[in-house]
């Protein structure tokens, strides 16, 4: 399978980048690359094979349902960029 | 008097405890060395004096006082990556600019609490992404070796390429890193360093930026061997707060070191002997084998028959974890913000500025592969490829095997800013063919430093082992150390 332009533009726009046409030009080369490269492993037979979702064989570790942190929105709102009265503030969402 | 920052941590641990020198004195003689030698090695990003002798002032009290820990008074640097309270960690990307965590990470509290003091925060490749440490927005580290007669500058490997440096240049004790792909293991190869990236739920995520969470696991690099059995003990822990962490008991992997190696099975794999590797990798190779049959073990040939499949597999899976990982990174709750228009704008314009080219290639790849239509024939084949190479382990450990001995590199060091190299990712890629297997199949792996090329740059070896048996990888590495000896670089820095 290989990109187009068109699809690297798509991409960008799900991955939130923009881009500039030089940009996805150049891209577009790298991920064919990239795809090109990863293309053997539909030669793998893989009938049966379930597919890895855990490394060690392990369950996962539940704690008590019980509040053990909190009371922190100063910690939270820290490295805001822009915020105030513990909020985040970010540009005009709803018209 | 004799240079500090010579001594590895075995060393200055006695020194310290005999009260022949002070934690505050052997801190000091770091941060000079730091002072003088970071502008030409660019290996740490931040420095920390006064932390450091507030650290080191309080380790003298605890050592007066009798209550020492393991790794009290040692003087270490930690990969920018690690989350450490109010000091510096932006993973050497722009787009974390200005970040100060509000907490610490617990591989880097673990530390503090065995009476460790930090030096800084090391260079690395952006978000851990790269096998040459040329992808941090704080440019390229240097790594101290340089071929003989050269003055080309050689990258460290990557992406703990800040780390390696700074402990092969004496410029800290030890270094926190870690591992994806390699990024252990290759630079502490490059480096003549000693790496461990132990298994997958060793030492805990909390608080380390994530890159890829099914296959990223904190190790250190060191001097030797000892030093990193040292440094692991500290680092791994079990751990609530990250689900992966595995509930056992951590060992103390320095009693393993001498313990002989009579009746071990060694394995070796034919499919690491790959297409224009050099022949002084061959030759290292064979002569880590011949190292440790005469220390008594057994060498038995093995295939491990995915092996080729697993770097493919690998940049499908890492980039995809990354993708969403990344995600948070959007100018709202920290770093940078660049203005724009509407939301939408501004998360582009925040996200273009901050991501340098590695990083949004492989956010690129991740977002291709998990959207609609494609997960099945990319991520779900991957995950399955993924359970084989696996299960290729399994079949040599359960065949009687104890552990894996593999090149841990299929070169040494390369210049900085190849340009064959820049010009082709997967290129650059293939750098890890031999460490990615291990993070594949959530393996212990370790790179010991096993010789010279003709060039006189270091070469390692690698070697790879069950599930939580990182006392095996400590004990045999020994062997190959003692036979091989320890490489320091010529200082031209």
């Amino acid at each position: 399978m290989s990109v187009d332009l068109a699809t690297v533009k798509r991409v960008a726009r799900l991955a939130r980048i923009a881009v500039s046409e030089e940009e996805a030009q150049r891209m577009t080369g790298e991920l064919n690359g990239i795809l090109g490269f990863v293309e053997q492993l539909s030669e793998v037979d893989v009938t049966g094979v379930e597919p890895m979702t855990s490394v060690t064989p392990m369950a996962m570790k539940k704690r008590v349902d019980a509040v053990t942190d909190g009371n922190k929105a100063d910690d939270i709102v820290a490295n805001a960029p822009n915020s105030e009265r513990n909020f985040f503030l970010v540009p005009k969402v709803v018209e | 008097m004799t240079d500090l920052t010579r001594l590895t941590i075995a060393e200055a641990r006695s020194k310290l405890t005999a009260k022949e020198i002070t934690a505050v004195e052997l801190t000091q003689a770091y941060l000079g060395a730091i002072d003088a030698a970071n502008g030409a090695l660019n290996a740490y990003v931040a420095v920390t004096p006064e932390k450091a002798l507030a650290m080191a002032k309080a380790s003298d009290e605890r050592i007066a006082g009798g209550k020492a820990g393991t790794l009290e008074g040692i003087p270490l640097g930690i990969k920018d990556l690690f989350c450490t309270e109010g000091v510096h960690t932006q993973a050497a990307s722009h787009i974390l600019d200005g970040f100060k965590p509000q907490y610490e990470s617990t591989v880097t509290q673990n530390l503090w609490n065995d009476g460790a003091v930090m030096l800084g925060k090391l260079n690395m490749d952006e978000f851990a992404m790269g096998s040459s440490n040329e992808s941090s927005y704080y440019g390229p580290v240097k790594n101290p070796w340089r071929a003989t007669g050269s003055t080309m500058d050689l990258v460290p490997g990557g992406s703990s390429g800040g780390s390696a440096a700074a402990v092969a240049a004496f410029l800290c004790a030890g270094a926190t890193a870690t591992d994806t792909g390699g990024s252990i293991r290759q630079p502490a190869a490059f480096t003549g360093t000693v790496g461990i990236k132990p298994t997958y739920g060793r030492c805990s995520r909390w608080g380390i930026v994530a890159f890829a969470s099914s296959l990223d696991q904190a190790g250190p690099i060191a001097r030797d061997v000892r030093d990193a059995a040292i440094m692991l003990k500290s680092m791994a822990s079990v751990d609530a707060k990250d689900t992966t962490s595995v509930d056992l008991p951590v060992p103390d992997y320095e009693k393993s070191l001498g313990q002989s190696l009579k009746g071990m099975k060694i394995g070796i794999p034919k499919e690491y002997r790959v297409d224009g590797m050099p022949g002084e990798i061959e030759t290292l190779w064979q002569q880590g084998i011949a190292w440790l049959k005469d220390a008594g073990a057994e060498i038995v040939d093995i295939s491990l028959p995915h092996t080729k499949y697993a770097l493919p597999a690998y940049y499908i899976v890492a980039p995809a974890e990354a993708s969403s990982n990344l995600a948070r990174y959007d100018g709202v709750r920290y770093g940078l913000r660049v203005d724009g228009k509407d939301i939408a704008d501004m998360y582009e314009k925040t996200r273009a500025a901050g991501f340098g080219t590695e990083v949004k290639r492989r956010i690129m790849i991740g977002t291709y592969v998990l959207s609609a239509g494609y997960y099945d024939a990319y991520y779900l084949q991957a995950q399955k490829v993924r359970t084989l190479i696996k299960r290729d382990f399994e079949q040599a450990f359960h065949a009687g095997v104890d552990a894996i001995l593999t090149p841990a590199t299929p070169s040494s060091a390369f210049g900085i800013a190849d340009a064959e190299l820049a010009a082709d990712p997967v290129k650059m890629y293939l750098n890890d063919i031999f460490t990615v297997t291990v993070n594949m199949a959530g393996l212990p792996g370790l790179s010991v430093p096993a010789g010279l090329d003709a060039k006189g740059l270091p070469l390692g070896l690698q070697l790879i082992g069950k599930p939580f048996e990182e006392e095996t990888l400590f004990k045999t590495a020994h062997v190959i150390e003692q036979a091989a000896g320890r490489f320091a670089p010529a200082r031209w820095w």
